[in-house]
């Protein structure tokens, strides 16, 4: 290709470099990377920065490592050393080169163990393992906890203050396993198995380690430990090393705490003190409940106590007791009535009476006339024979039939 | 709503259960009004779960034991 006569735009070095290096410090892949090689040209200038290219059979590549982070370094740096470097790629302006800016350095061997850790990452990772689906809320409020850590650690001792001080009605249930060594991985296997498989079991599994190097916290990377963690159907707290440590354990179990500590209050998210002021709460409206139920008995029961009264037998009494007095008078004055009319009856009677009377009879003057032998009234001429006894007004005499005449 | 089962004795359950157990003697006494007899009962009931979450809640030290194969033992804490 033939160059134009008139170059359309001209590049200065700095801004062509400017722009390479806007280039391989936009691409990502370089931002974040391990390279694997071997030390070569190291360099320690008073500035406390460390300067070394890092090369293979076919290749060197200009490195460099700031003083923050050799301070850090926890590997004494030589020529020919095989290490494991992670950094980001970038240029370096001044004498247009680019170059890796190195974080962390590590040996080689440990590098492999890092390799094994993303290899196996990313294979569980595909097979869905750590799936944010698949993972299942703690429960707010644990009764039952099981604990999977060194019977001996450290760890042990931080989660048992912890669960202690934030909630001791805990039932707590150790299933102790190795941490770190050949027979770490089975064991904690074994013990999260075996909390599964209890019959009553643990609301909540805390697995956890204290600190440690890569190597101690390897059995958290194991694969059999990482499936155990998932296949758990407990629910399980991963709570290994320090904040800055991420085993596959982790990235397996339900929730990731940063230190078994933290893993022990994750599982106490409500405490004593919580569960003590929820319960004076309702012990209180308990009884307000029981008052206000008694009051309305009460009110209910005056109410019908007035009902009641309104329809006592008393006002019945009352009220028969005057209609009794009404009667009563309606009674005498009927019987005043009666013996009046009774009264004048028997006077009526009486004068009757004494009209009949003979005596009355006789004072006027008529005589009643009987015969003397036996005592027959003479009504007529004919029974008028021998003696007759003559009953006058004031007494009787004696007479004798002369001769008889009809009148 | 007619209870069932006899209870099972308050000092027998655990702190949720009882807990939950008084909540619902709560919506009881709450709603639907039932003889005094059952409201007295009710809240000797819910008093004595409250005497029971209480008992837990005063317990001062965590119970923790140690599982090794299928036995539970007592944890001896070093």
């Amino acid at each position: 290709m033939q160059p134009s006569l008139f170059a359309s735009h001209e590049w200065t070095v700095s801004s062509l470099t400017r722009y390479i290096r806007d280039m391989l410090e936009s691409d990502i892949s370089l931002q974040d990377l391990w390279v694997q090689g071997e030390i070569s040209n190291l360099s320690r200038p008073a500035s406390g920065h460390v300067y070394f290219t890092l090369k293979d059979a076919g290749a060197s590549l200009r490195s460099v490592m700031w003083r923050s982070g050799a301070l850090r370094l926890n590997i004494g740096l030589q020529d020919g050393m095989a290490v494991v470097v992670h950094g980001k790629v970038g240029v370096y302006e001044v004498s247009g080169q680019y170059q890796l800016y190195a974080d962390t350095i590590r040996p080689a061997g440990e590098g492999a163990l890092y390799q094994e850790f993303l290899r196996l990452k990313a294979l569980l990772e595909r097979e869905g393992l750590f799936d944010v689906e698949r993972k299942r809320p703690i429960p707010e409020f644990c009764t039952r906890i099981g604990i999977v850590t060194s019977a001996t650690g450290a760890a042990l001792r931080d989660i048992l203050d912890t669960l202690g001080r934030r909630l001791p009605m805990l039932e707590v249930i150790l299933a102790a396993s190795p941490v770190q060594g050949e027979e770490a991985p089975l064991g904690l296997v074994q013990a999260i198995t075996a909390l599964n498989h209890l019959k009553q079991r643990p609301d909540v599994i805390l697995l956890a380690r204290g600190g440690g190097s890569i190597e101690d916290l390897w059995a958290f990377n194991d694969e059999r430990v990482v499936r155990a963690v998932a296949a758990s159907e407990i629910p399980i707290i991963c709570g290994v090393g320090h904040e800055t440590d991420f085993t596959l354990a982790d990235f397996a179990a339900d929730l990731r705490a940063p230190t078994p500590t933290a893993a022990a209050e994750l599982a106490t998210q409500i405490t004593a003190l919580a569960l003590q002021d929820d319960l004076r709460a309702r012990e209180l409206q308990l009884s307000d409940l029981m008052r206000s139920v008694l009051a309305e008995r009460r009110d209910a029961m005056s109410l019908a106590s007035a009902n009641l009264r309104f329809h006592s037998p008393a006002r019945r009494i009352a009220s028969d007791r005057q209609r009794l007095d009404e009667l009563a008078r309606r009674a005498d004055s009927a019987a005043s009535h009666f013996l009046a009319l009774a009264n004048s009856g028997l006077n009526g009677l009486h004068q009757r009476l004494e009209a009949l009377n003979p005596t009355q009879v006789l004072a006027r003057g008529y005589a009643v006339v009987r015969r003397r032998k036996d005592g027959v009234v003479v009504r007529k001429i004919k029974q008028a024979r021998d003696g007759l006894v003559v009953r006058v007004s004031d007494g009787e005499f004696e007479a004798e039939v002369v001769k008889g005449r009809a009148p | 709503m007619p209870r069932t089962a006899a209870p099972k004795p308050a000092d027998q359950l655990t702190y949720e259960m009882a807990f939950a157990e008084l909540q619902s003697i709560i919506e009881s006494l709450e709603g639907e009004q039932g003889s005094l007899d059952e409201a007295t009962s009710l809240y000797e009931r819910g008093q004595s779960l409250v005497k029971r979450c209480q008992e837990l809640l005063d317990q001062a030290e965590l119970k923790v034991k140690q599982l090794s194969g299928t036995e539970l033992t007592d944890f001896e804490d070093a």
